[in-house]
């Protein structure tokens, strides 16, 4: 591991006076300090963020505040959470293994890099680690891999489950850089690969997630989080589906889908979403929506199985929401 | 034998030390003035290194000393062969010359002041190669494909027994390499007095790591001495002495200064063996009533380019079943990997899943139960030896195992057992592992506080050796067990073999039972000679020991170990040896058996597979301590879940690299895949097999877990995969 200089500012705007001449925050350290050891991250000076006061979890009206140091473990159990949106708090229990989630943080989770093996492996050419190395994993071992927003720089798949979630609820966050404070959604955060697969999210040199705000949704509004994996805990999704339905004189009127582990981004499923407006929630129902969740993917040499998985997950995920089964 | 303290539940005597982090693992044996080594890996499979920048990386932070083949002295790697090494081929020679046989070879050493500076540098260091692409995928058919010696074996006429056969089954299986991955890493401290060498390092087979090691660097055996007194798992991948154990040695010699060496994780994907890639084809013939006409069983291994790693892939079919017309072969494919290991319960685990498979199918092509099935070929003797099984609890095992499973509640239709929405499957499987001996030696010190002290260059790398080796102790010395002392892990004790092939309790016991018994023998002349002795002049025909006195019969006057010794104050010291005897080894045919039991679940929408219990019955002889067993048997199960359902070491076909070599990637189970484990023992007497009666339980408790497994996936799915590890895609259209 390279030295490093850590730096532990007392005040949020020192922090992001720090980052604005380069330097990289560090909070939990799960993702930072795990790549550092392989030198696939070489940062020079880190900003320790953990002192700063940005871990509360709160209600304003009827939104969802989480700060984006809250711990994945905190917001987990914390009592506003689970009954206001109980989404987030299965989506983080599914993530992870209990000790990162004692370390890690909200804002962290969101930014964690991806999975793939080979931009772990420093002799293997990856676009991500070394842009115009090419990619490896396109011709290589990809059972893991993306089939949806891929590209022929990158198909790596984006790792986090409780920001499948947060996409799913249209929730937003707050970020503070060297020029003041933006809002906008979660979605908004996360880029495709593109040609530029290095450059994976929209925050500016220097802004700082402040918090995340997932607005409220009618009381009776029923959301599940499934996670499909090989095994019981601590492993990446294969495929997850968050998805959230409203259900008025039977019919459903509201329905919010994403889903993890297929795509490079948290991927949102507008089309699915759209058809199951009106219709009862029966198997048959969540079977026509679902198949719109296939449209356009790219399938590669070793992850035929997630085409097949994807709208199964979708469809057992929306029975266990509905509660059919 | 009746016993006293052999079959006693006893807690671990080293318990304590383990959970209060006492226990000393090779790498906490720091030394003082000592230096770190970091291995620089091939980042190539196959070719040769045209340059490495040595001069650059010398001039970094803390580094002492760079080591590649440019500037390694030339290393004396005098002929060894241990019981443990392959037969045909020579090991690994390090930094000798510029080839590079397989992804990860050792290719320099990086020695600094610090870890960090160690493993900087060696992040550093520039290394360049002539690459050419290495055949990695065994099932390539332009692999070169070598039978081994005594690889075959035939009764009958298999082949046409099988064509002229009613019922067939004729299929064809493949296993996933694997990697041990145990949690503790390899790790080896090396320190050089003079020409005399302390290896402070994690190893299976002490004596062997001594022995080897003096080979490579031309020393006499008695200059090296191994040190390991505990090993945090290792399933098999400290048997064999690995390169990096050299390159330590080798480090500390060239900087005269101790140095430590521990693998990282990905490292341990390397060059420490794993479980061979396997393909196999296993072809049954059978009457209408179930009777077994002909078996094939065809497999083949994979193994290094220099060296023929061969383990009994296709064995456990000579012997397992009744049938006049059976042939095995073995074959091993030549690629350009490091050469595979033993990895717990290894051939026979491999070799039992294809053949349990199969005679699973024919179970259910013929509409036969498959512990009838079973039953209806049980053979009276090993018919592939043509003599009778010391003894074989086979069809015991089945019936223990199925009354405690509750096999009578399962219906025999694939896909008729529900929970709720999930598909609920139960299946089962025979298991079975050879009852190996081979000669041991212990030493008993009887001191003059009352200890009985022993020691023996035995290994403890999780069973409960320290434990169960006390007990053994106690019973022949008629002492209670805080009155034993049980040393091992040092290569100066009485030899032992290698902490491996279940034939620890079998080797070392017998021969600690030995050693007591010449220590009582030498303590009774001790007492007769002692002219204040009360037991002065009396003949040694009337004296006995009964627990742990030395009594005269019709007489009052009897001593203990303490009264003996401590009238001299010089203890008493004993060294007993043991090993088969020949001619039991010829008359009998000597295995564990056990009928292991497995309910899976598998969601019928997005395919996870989840093991739900597991009970196995084995017949293991006589069990020594029954707690200890259990935890040996839920241990080697649970090995069993990972092989059958997440184990797999994934090789990229363009440079031999594992893909997966990281905790994260490369699946075993967790806490949340582990159900509910039972382990029963099926009451045996084996009067042949040792002194002890004791056949042997660490790869049994594996062997036959995971064919268990997938006849359950199979009875809850109706899907047959005859793929390990067995995963959501593969039940996905089930």
């Amino acid at each position: 591991m390279h030295p490093i200089v850590l730096e532990r500012p007392a005040t949020t705007e020192d922090a992001i006076a720090a980052a604005a001449t380069g330097a990289r925050f560090i909070a939990g350290g799960t993702t930072l300090v795990d790549l550092m050891r392989e030198e696939v991250e070489k940062p020079e000076r880190l900003i320790d963020i953990n002192r700063l006061p940005l871990d509360g979890i709160r209600v304003e009206g009827d939104d969802l505040v989480i700060g984006a140091l809250a711990r994945m473990a905190d917001v987990a159990a914390d009592e506003n959470v689970r009954r206001l949106q109980p989404l987030i708090a299965e989506s983080l229990i599914e993530g992870a293994s209990p000790q990162l989630r004692n370390m890690a943080t909200m804002g962290g989770n969101l930014l964690q890099r991806v999975r793939c093996p080979y931009f772990r492996m420093l002799d293997a050419a990856c676009n991500k680690r070394s842009p115009g190395t090419g990619c490896s994993a396109i011709d290589g071992l990809n059972a893991g891999h993306a089939i949806l927003g891929t590209s022929e720089s990158c198909v790596a798949t984006h790792p986090s489950d409780v920001a499948v979630a947060m996409v799913a609820l249209d929730a937003s966050m707050r970020v503070r850089g060297p020029n003041g404070e933006r809002s906008f959604l979660i979605e908004e955060l996360f880029r495709l690969p593109e040609d530029t697969p290095h450059l994976e999210h929209t925050l500016l040199p220097g802004e700082l997630i402040v918090e995340l705000r997932v607005p409220g949704g009618r009381a009776d509004r029923r959301s599940r989080y499934l996670k499909v994996r090989d095994r019981a805990s601590y492993e990446f999704a294969l495929v997850s589906a968050a998805v959230a339905l409203v259900m008025d004189n039977g019919v459903i009127s509201e329905a919010k889908i994403a889903v993890g582990g297929v795509a490079t981004r948290p991927w949102r499923l507008r089309d699915c979403e759209a058809a199951l407006i009106g219709k009862l929630p029966e198997r048959s129902a969540f079977e026509a929506a679902a198949k719109f969740s296939v449209q356009g993917v790219r399938p590669l040499r070793h992850n035929h199985f997630k085409v097949e998985l994807l709208p199964r997950t979708i469809v057992r995920a929306l029975e266990m929401a509905g509660e059919i089964a | 034998m009746s016993t006293n303290v052999i079959g006693k539940q006893a807690t671990r005597i080293d318990g304590r030390t383990k959970v209060t982090g006492a226990a000393r693992y090779a790498a906490d044996f720091n030394q003082p003035n000592q230096l770190y080594a970091v291995i620089v890996s091939a980042t190539v499979g196959l070719g040769r290194i045209t340059t490495i920048a040595e001069a650059e990386v010398e001039r970094m932070p803390g580094v002492v000393a760079v080591l590649s083949h440019q500037n390694a002295p030339k290393l004396q790697y005098r002929p060894h062969k241990g019981v443990i090494d392959p037969a045909v081929g020579e090991r690994l020679h390090v930094l000798q010359d510029d080839a590079v046989r397989f992804y990860g070879q050792p290719v320099a050493v990086i020695v600094a002041d610090s870890i960090d500076n160690a493993e900087r540098a060696a992040a550093a260091v520039q290394v360049t190669y002539e690459a050419t692409r290495p055949m990695v995928d065994h099932a390539d058919p332009s692999v070169e494909r070598i039978a081994p010696e005594a690889s075959d074996k035939s009764r009958g006429d298999a082949e046409s027994a099988i064509a002229n056969s009613p019922v067939k089954v004729d299929e064809h299986y493949e296993i996933a390499r694997e990697n041990h991955n145990p949690m503790e890493p390899h790790a080896t401290i090396a320190e050089w007095n003079g020409d005399r060498l302390t290896l402070w390092s994690k190893s299976q087979y002490l004596v062997n790591e001594q022995a080897e090691i003096a080979a490579v660097f031309g020393l006499p055996v008695e200059n090296v001495e191994v040190i390991c007194p505990f090993i945090g798992g290792a399933f098999g991948t400290s048997l064999r002495t690995w390169p990096h154990v050299t390159l330590a040695a080798l480090a500390a010699r060239h900087v005269e200064r101790p140095v430590k060496l521990v693998l990282t994780r990905k490292q341990m994907f390397f060059t420490t063996g794993h479980r061979p890639r396997s393909l196999q084809r296993v072809a049954l013939g059978a009457t209408a009533e179930g009777k077994l006409t002909g078996i094939l069983h065809q497999g083949t291994g994979e193994t290094s380019r220099y060296e023929q790693f061969t383990e009994a892939l296709t064995t456990v079919t000579d012997y397992l079943y009744s049938c006049p017309n059976v042939r095995t072969e073995y074959r091993l494919a030549k690629l350009d990997t490091s050469t595979p290991n033993h990895m717990r319960g290894p051939g026979e685990a491999s070799g039992i899943f294809a053949l349990e498979s199969a005679m699973d199918e024919l179970s259910y092509r013929l509409g036969i139960d498959p512990i009838e099935l079973r039953r209806r070929n049980e053979p009276k003797i090993d018919e592939a030896e043509n003599k009778p099984f010391s003894s074989r609890s086979l069809i015991q095992c089945y019936e223990v195992g199925a009354k405690h499973f509750g096999w009578d509640k399962r219906k025999p239709e694939p896909r008729s057992m529900r929970d709720g929405r999930l598909l609920i499957g139960s299946g089962t499987a025979s298991a079975t592992y050879p009852a190996f001996q081979a000669p041991a030696s212990a030493r008993v010190r009887l001191l003059a506080d009352g200890i009985a002290e022993i020691e023996a260059a035995a290994s403890d790398m999780g069973p409960g050796t320290y434990t169960s080796m006390s007990q053994v102790a106690a019973e022949f010395l008629g002492l209670p067990l805080e009155k034993v002392r049980f040393k091992l892990g040092r290569s100066k004790y009485p030899q032992t073999p290698s902490h491996g092939g279940s034939w620890t309790m079998a080797s070392v016991g017998s021969a600690i039972r030995a050693a007591c018994l010449e220590v009582q023998a030498q303590a009774k002349s001790r007492a007769i000679e002692q002219i204040k002795s009360p037991l002065f002049g009396a003949s040694a025909e009337d004296l006995e020991w009964i627990g742990g006195r030395l009594v005269r019969r019709g007489a009052s006057s009897e001593l203990s170990y303490q009264d003996i010794v401590s009238r001299t104050g010089v203890p008493i010291e004993a060294e007993g040896s043991a090993k088969r005897d020949p001619e039991i080894a010829e008359r009998y045919s000597m295995h564990s058996f056990g009928a292991v039991f497995a309910e899976v679940a598998v969601d019928p929408d997005v395919g996870t597979i989840r093991v739900r219990r597991i009970v196995g019955a084995y017949a293991i002889g006589r069990v020594v301590n029954p707690l200890l067993a259990s935890s040996q048997c839920t241990g080697g199960m649970i090995g069993g879940i990972g092989m059958a359902l997440m184990e797999r070491t994934v090789l990229d076909r363009r440079d031999g690299r594992p893909v997966n070599a990281h905790m994260a990637d490369y699946l075993m189970p967790v806490n949340l895949d582990i159900p509910k484990l039972e382990a029963h023992f099926v009451d045996e007497i084996d009067p042949h097999v040792n002194p002890l009666g004791v056949k042997g339980l660490g790869e049994i408790a594996l062997v036959g877990t995971a064919p268990a497994i997938a006849n359950a996936v199979f009875h809850a799915t109706g899907k047959r995969v005859r793929t390990l590890p067995i995963q959501i895609e593969n039940v996905l259209t089930a």
